[in-house]
């Protein structure tokens, strides 16, 4: 299929090409279009991961706006006459009467609050995935720091925007959730029965919070979280998608298929794969029965009550704390809500700086544009895995109660369990995990030197007995030394030229002994040099 | 520190080449592309064709049967279909067809792209994100003649006024949020309870007389004239909730628990004191109470300590006795605030 369309003007322009030259004319489409149109993509299952939390942002904004035609964000009391008849007669606040009607008497509004609610579900899920595949592979170094931030902030963002979302309808479950925020906001040392007041126009609940969270729900952080989704796509455009060494695949290329036309009918169909799913499974799975809730009532509350799955390891770090207080003067420092919410925050600001963290540790100024398979980079891979142990264990504390009713386990056993788990499950996943990478780049190291094991068993002359091995291709053997080793950073020398004693300051010292944990030898395998590849084929 | 960048040019091909040592490791350079079966078989791509045709075809179909759906299923029409059990045959419809025509855009597409579109996969050259040099010193230059020019580094005053009335005049909004709310105050410290009001039964709306509260049973109560009706009946019961028990007397481990009980019959308040949610499980046998939310468990024969879970400070009690009509009434508010801990609640 050498054909290549003719690229020759005809005398009058094709009425596109007159639309498009009228464009160009007043907004330059044409340097857009030339440096994106065949724009490379390279490809890697991975790398759809990010498409995903695109695509169910841009669901959850065109269902959000279908709902907001029939909602009505409002805590004045009504009583309920509508089709649900197991509610006549009940006292509910307009917001849950409304989210009723969305129900019951709006058609297919059942079908688009699922499809809402489901793609919030997949879109933060989609996020945390997508996070952990570019902490894995190295893909958040130079030049895609800020980029990274920015995804740090839409998965932030994302996760609160959730949480007010699910609180809108004003039900029993989340009327809770909102309950649960009173609370751990009056911990706040100080100010936290000011902002308490302030947030609720007055005592908990009042009349006044619902109508706020609807403006910040669906104004306030949707439309900084599309200016991040733009900035976001604009610099993944701006500095060209990493990609996996391989044949061919170098710091200084990208490669991979043209924009236009394999991508956008890949990423375009991609969207409707999305899209389809969702309501699948918004057809076919129940999501935030509201109606079997009922409506908030600050004197009721529902077993088994949970939030969202993205809320889950705050609720975690909640549930494990012991209720330490501290009087003093009259005042009280409720530590055992304060302590959690800092927690929360510091889990969080701890996945969003490692990548300065890294940087500075490495002094690795250069651009990256390989990514790194992650046994490549023990001590990384470690403590990432450490943090998602941390993250799982606070989650598995967040339902303890479901796991002691499904599981016949005592929940007293499952907190104490999670809270030394808190501490002492990252120790020994990164531990293990460092072992588990080293012994893969053995693995690596093992192929390069000696080839791959066929299972073909031949017998000597001799009668001994011999596993043939096969000389890895070219290709493999590149992809497997591709990787960069860095070596330990040295401290600089006491004394410098002039013979003048030099201070080493702590910064220093940190560095130093930090990179040698990160590269020294216990912390990587040496990748086989020529000598010894050249010694391993002699022998073979 | 020395720096650790490793060239990055050690892995390109061009290392390999002859004249240095060969490098076994060498990049081999993009492997020849291998023609798909519709790239040499027009049969088979015209196969493709009508394969990605049909699935753009059968959206068409689905999204009809979407609006049929929409148009001709009740909405409160519930049927049974196998394994899900009774459903809404409207969600289930919509959702289905909406779904199914969706996903065969996607599948049209994908076909597409992977067996009919070129699958040759080209390099494009990367550059560097950083400017040259000429460009980064033009742009420092164009600054500092900029900045020459407004005379801002010059002329201090001028500066320092401009900064000022920049920072001054967005704080004053500060002022704009004063009103999103009342002054705490001592608002948290009270609740509608007070001497005399009695106790009402949340279930029959009727007072409660002590004859009502058989040993081990939990009974929710709110305040005398509190109605479901009130404007601010979500923020009264919000502190005012309250769950009453019988033990037998010689079961109750504290003096004043008892004391400030009848007979055995304890008001306590039911907002846990972790962070608000209505405590309800109970269990008579141990006397202990755990909140659902976040299983902070208090033992209401002994004063509503916190026996486990992340509550910090022991349930309130409310102080009860007997009126002159045989009900059970509130000798006053709690001795203590309700609820979660906060900067100045006092012990």
């Amino acid at each position: 299929m050498s054909t290549t369309p003719s690229t020759s003007r005809p005398q009058r322009p094709k009425a596109g090409e007159r639309l498009a030259d009228w464009a160009d004319g007043r907004l330059g489409v044409y340097t857009l279009a030339k440096a994106n149109l065949r724009k490379i993509f390279p490809d890697h299952w991975s790398f759809m991961l990010g498409e995903i939390c695109l695509y169910t942002f841009i669901i959850i904004v065109l269902t959000g706006v279908y709902l907001t035609l029939f909602f009505t964000p409002s805590l004045n009391e009504v009583v309920y006459h509508g089709s649900y008849k197991p509610m006549t007669g009940v006292r509910m606040s307009e917001a849950f009467k409304t989210t009723l009607d969305i129900t019951f008497d709006v058609r297919a509004g059942l079908l688009m609050r699922q499809i809402h609610h489901w793609s919030a579900i997949v879109f933060v899920a989609a996020m945390f995935v997508h996070m952990m595949r570019i902490l894995y592979t190295g893909a958040f170094r130079k030049p895609r720091e800020v980029n990274w931030l920015f995804g740090f902030l839409l998965l932030f963002l994302g996760q609160f925007d959730g949480f007010m979302g699910y609180s809108l309808p004003d039900d029993l479950l989340s009327g809770t959730g909102i309950r649960f925020l009173e609370g751990a906001v009056l911990s706040v040392p100080i100010v936290g029965t000011y902002l308490t007041l302030f947030f609720f126009g007055g005592q908990f609940p009042g009349t006044a919070f619902i109508p706020r969270l609807f403006t910040i729900h669906i104004l306030v952080i949707p439309g900084i979280m599309a200016g991040l989704v733009v900035a976001h796509l604009i610099l993944v455009f701006y500095h060209k998608h990493t990609q996996f060494a391989g044949p061919g695949r170098s710091e200084r290329n990208v490669v991979g298929m043209p924009l236009m036309p394999v991508y956008m009918a890949k990423a375009g169909g991609f969207f409707f794969l999305v899209f389809g799913a969702l309501s699948l499974i918004s057809a076919f799975a129940q999501v935030n029965p509201i109606w079997a809730y009922g409506p908030y009532r600050p004197d009721q509350v529902t077993t088994d009550a949970q939030p969202d799955w993205y809320m889950g390891f705050s609720e975690g770090l909640i549930r494990i704390m012991p209720g330490w207080e501290i009087h003093f003067l009259g005042h009280t420092l409720e530590l055992g809500v304060f302590i959690p919410l800092v927690v929360f925050i510091l889990v969080l600001v701890a996945i969003a700086v490692y990548p300065f963290i890294e940087s500075w540790i490495t002094g690795a100024k250069r651009e990256h544009h390989l990514l790194d398979r992650p046994r490549n980079a023990p001590v990384r891979t470690a403590l990432a895995t450490a943090w998602l142990a941390l993250y799982l264990v606070l989650l598995l504390g967040g339902g303890n109660d479901l796991f002691a009713t499904h599981f016949n386990l005592s929940i007293n056993a499952i907190t104490w369990f999670v809270r030394i788990g808190f501490f002492v499950l990252p120790v020994v996943v990164f531990i293990v995990v460092k072992r588990w990478c080293l012994g893969l780049q053995r693995r690596d190291r093992d192929k390069v030197l000696h080839g791959r094991e066929t299972g073909v068993i031949k017998r000597l002359p001799h009668g001994e007995f011999i596993e043939v091995h096969e000389r890895l291709s070219q290709e493999r053997l590149h992809e497997l030394t591709a990787h960069d080793q860095l070596k330990p950073l040295e401290l600089p020398p006491a004394v410098d030229e002039a013979g003048v004693e030099r201070k080493v300051t702590f910064g220093e010292k940190l560095r130093a002994r930090l990179s040698a944990a990160y590269y020294g030898e216990h912390s990587q395998v040496a990748k086989p040099t020529t000598k010894e590849f050249e010694e391993s084929t002699h022998h073979h | 520190m020395t720096h650790q960048d490793r060239n990055a040019a050690d892995h390109l091909p061009e290392s390999g080449k002859p004249g240095k040592a060969v490098d076994p490791f060498a990049d081999p350079g993009l492997p020849a592309h291998e023609p798909r079966r519709q790239d040499i078989d027009e049969l088979a791509a015209r196969h493709s064709e009508r394969v990605v045709t049909m699935f753009f075809l059968l959206a068409v179909v689905a999204a009809f049967a979407f609006i049929a759906c929409y148009v001709l299923i009740p909405k409160s029409k519930v049927v049974f279909i196998f394994p899900w059990g009774h459903v809404m045959a409207q969600n289930f419809g919509l959702g289905g067809t909406l779904g199914i025509a969706l996903l065969c855009i996607g599948v049209a597409a994908i076909h597409w792209a992977r067996t009919l579109m070129s699958d040759v996969e080209l390099p494009a050259e990367r550059h560097p994100i950083e400017a040259p040099p000429a460009v980064r010193q033009q742009v420092f230059d164009d600054f500092r003649q900029g900045a020459y020019e407004s005379g801002i580094g010059r002329r201090k005053m001028l500066r320092n006024a401009m900064l000022g009335a920049l920072t001054i005049v967005p704080l004053s909004a500060i002022v704009l949020f004063r009103d999103l709310g009342p002054l705490p105050e001592r608002k948290l410290e009270s609740t509608a309870w007070a001497n005399g009001k009695r106790l009402i039964n949340m279930n029959n709306d009727q007072p409660l007389r002590p004859e009502d509260i058989a040993v081990g049973s939990l009974t929710f109560a709110k305040p005398e004239g509190v109605q479901e009706s009130d404007a601010n009946f979500q923020e009264v019961m919000a502190k005012a909730a309250l769950m009453i028990v019988r033990i037998m007397p010689n079961n109750i481990k504290d003096k004043q628990s008892a004391d400030w009980g009848h007979q055995g019959i304890l008001a306590y308040s039911k907002i846990c004191t972790h962070v608000g949610c209505p405590i309800s499980l109970y269990e008579q046998q141990t006397h202990h109470v755990l909140c659902p939310c976040h299983q902070s468990t208090f033992d209401l024969a002994d004063g509503g300590r916190v026996i486990f879970g992340p509550a910090g400070h022991p349930l309130p009690q409310l102080r009860i006795a007997v009126n002159g009509q045989g009900y059970l009434s509130a000798l006053g508010d709690f001795d203590k605030p309700v609820g979660p801990g906060y900067w100045e609640r006092s012990a």
